[in-house]
C-alpha cells in the first residue's frame, strides 16, 4: 500500500483534539507520530516493545476510565501481530474506545518489508468482520477531516484505517523508561502513583 | 476435574474487596466457577480473551486508568504471554494472574505435559513470584498473599492451582 495520505500533516490533523484523549500506541513509527504530536504528553503512553499489546492495553484504559476518550494509535504490523484483539474489544464493547490503524503496508522500522497489508490484507474489513460496526478507510485529507469528526462525536467504537504514503515518522526522543511513562500518566489522569 | 470448586466462591469475594474491576480469562474448567461468577456479576467487566497475552495487556491499561484486573488462564496459556510480560516488567506493573494447572499431577493429555514441566521456570525466567496451591486450605492465604505482594509490593504473582487442588482431568 503506497497510496495514501502524509502521517506527518494527517496524524496531527485527525487527532487534533488530542489533549482531550486517553493515547495508548503501539511500537515504532505510531509511537513516534503521537510522541511528536503531543510531545510525549502525560496523556499518553507510547511503547517501543510488546508488540501487539496496543490494543488490548486500550481496552483495559477505556473500560477503567468510561467517561474518557481513549484511542489506541498503532502501525499495520503490530495490529496484524494480534489481530484477533479487535475481536475482544467488538465482544467487550468499550463506547469509549477507538483505534487507529496507521497502515503504510510495510515494516518500515525493520527495513521496509512489505506487510500483509500492502499483499491484499484489508485491516477495515478485517476490524469490521470482527464485530467492530463503525469502520472507515481514509486514504485522502478530506477523509481525514470527516473521521477526526467521527472520533469526536463517537459514543461507540470506531476503527479508522488510515492509509498513509511513505512519508517516514517525524524523529522525536521520547522517555523510553515505561516505569516513569505508567507514574506521570496516573499521576494525571488519576492524581496518584 | 473436581465440579464444585468451592473455594472459589471466597477467591471471587475476596478480590472483589480488594477492589478488582476487571477479569479476563481465555474459558477454562479450572476457572469455571470464577468466570461464571465474573459473567453474572453486574460490576465486574468479564472480559472473553482470545489470547491470554491480550489480558496481559488489559491489565496494564487497566492500571493506567485506576482499575485492578486479575488475568485468569491456563498453564498452557502462559507460554502465549512471554514477550507480553516485557510491557508488566519494563514499566513494575502490579499484576496477579491465577493459573490452573495441567500436565502436572496425574495428567493424562500428553500434549499438556510440556508446558505444564515448563511454566514455573518460565514464570520465575520473567521476574514473577510464584505461589503454588495444592489443597483448599492454602487457597485464601495465597490469594492475599498474591495481592498485597503485587498491589503494595510491585510484584509481578502467578498463583498455580495444580492438579492436586484441581484434580486432573479425566479422557
Amino acid at each position: 500500500m503506497t497510496d495514501g495520505v502524509n502521517r506527518q500533516i494527517a496524524i496531527p490533523a485527525l487527532l487534533a483534539d488530542h489533549k482531550d484523549m486517553l493515547i495508548v500506541t503501539g511500537l515504532a513509527g505510531s509511537a513516534k507520530d503521537i510522541g511528536a504530536l503531543t510531545q510525549d504528553a502525560d496523556n499518553t503512553f507510547t511503547m517501543a516493545g510488546a508488540m501487539g499489546g496496543a490494543t488490548a492495553m486500550g481496552l483495559g484504559l477505556a473500560l477503567a476510565q468510561p467517561d474518557r476518550k481513549v484511542v489506541v494509535v498503532t502501525g499495520d504490523g503490530e495490529l496484524l501481530m494480534n489481530l484477533s484483539s479487535l475481536a475482544t474489544v467488538a465482544v467487550a464493547k468499550a463506547p469509549n474506545l477507538s483505534i487507529v490503524c496507521v497502515d503504510n503496508g510495510h515494516y518500515q522500522e525493520t527495513g521496509d518489508q512489505a506487510s500483509h497489508t500492502s499483499q491484499g490484507v484489508d485491516m477495515a474489513a478485517i476490524a469490521a468482520g470482527s464485530g467492530i460496526k463503525t469502520c472507515r478507510s481514509v486514504t485522502t485529507m478530506e477523509e481525514v477531516e470527516d473521521a477526526r469528526k467521527l472520533l469526536a462525536g463517537a459514543n461507540d467504537t470506531c476503527f479508522i484505517h488510515l492509509r498513509i504514503d511513505r512519508t517516514p515518522p517525524p524523529v522525536f526522543r521520547r522517555e523510553m523508561d515505561a516505569a516513569v511513562v505508567k507514574t506521570r500518566f496516573r499521576r494525571a489522569v488519576l492524581g496518584v502513583n | 476435574m473436581a465440579a464444585d470448586q468451592p473455594w472459589a466462591h471466597g477467591v471471587y469475594d475476596y478480590l472483589k474487596s480488594e477492589g478488582v474491576k476487571q477479569i479476563s480469562y481465555v474459558p477454562d474448567a479450572g476457572h469455571r466457577v470464577l468466570i461464571d461468577k465474573s459473567l453474572a456479576d453486574p460490576d465486574m467487566h468479564s472480559i472473553a480473551l482470545t489470547t491470554e497475552e491480550e489480558g496481559v495487556a488489559m491489565a496494564a491499561g487497566a492500571w493506567l486508568g485506576g482499575q485492578k484486573h486479575v488475568l485468569l488462564m491456563q498453564s498452557s496459556g502462559a507460554g502465549n504471554c512471554v514477550n507480553m510480560f516485557s510491557l508488566l516488567r519494563l514499566g513494575r506493573f502490579p499484576f496477579v494472574t491465577i493459573l490452573s494447572m495441567r500436565g502436572d499431577f496425574g495428567e493424562g493429555n500428553p500434549w499438556q505435559m510440556p508446558m505444564g514441566a515448563s511454566i514455573e521456570g518460565v514464570m520465575k525466567a520473567c521476574d514473577f513470584v510464584v505461589l503454588k496451591i495444592d489443597t483448599e486450605a492454602e487457597v485464601m492465604p495465597t490469594i492475599k498473599a498474591a495481592m498485597t505482594m503485587a498491589y503494595k509490593s510491585h510484584q509481578c504473582v502467578a498463583v498455580l492451582l495444580t492438579q492436586k487442588l484441581l484434580g486432573a482431568k479425566s479422557f
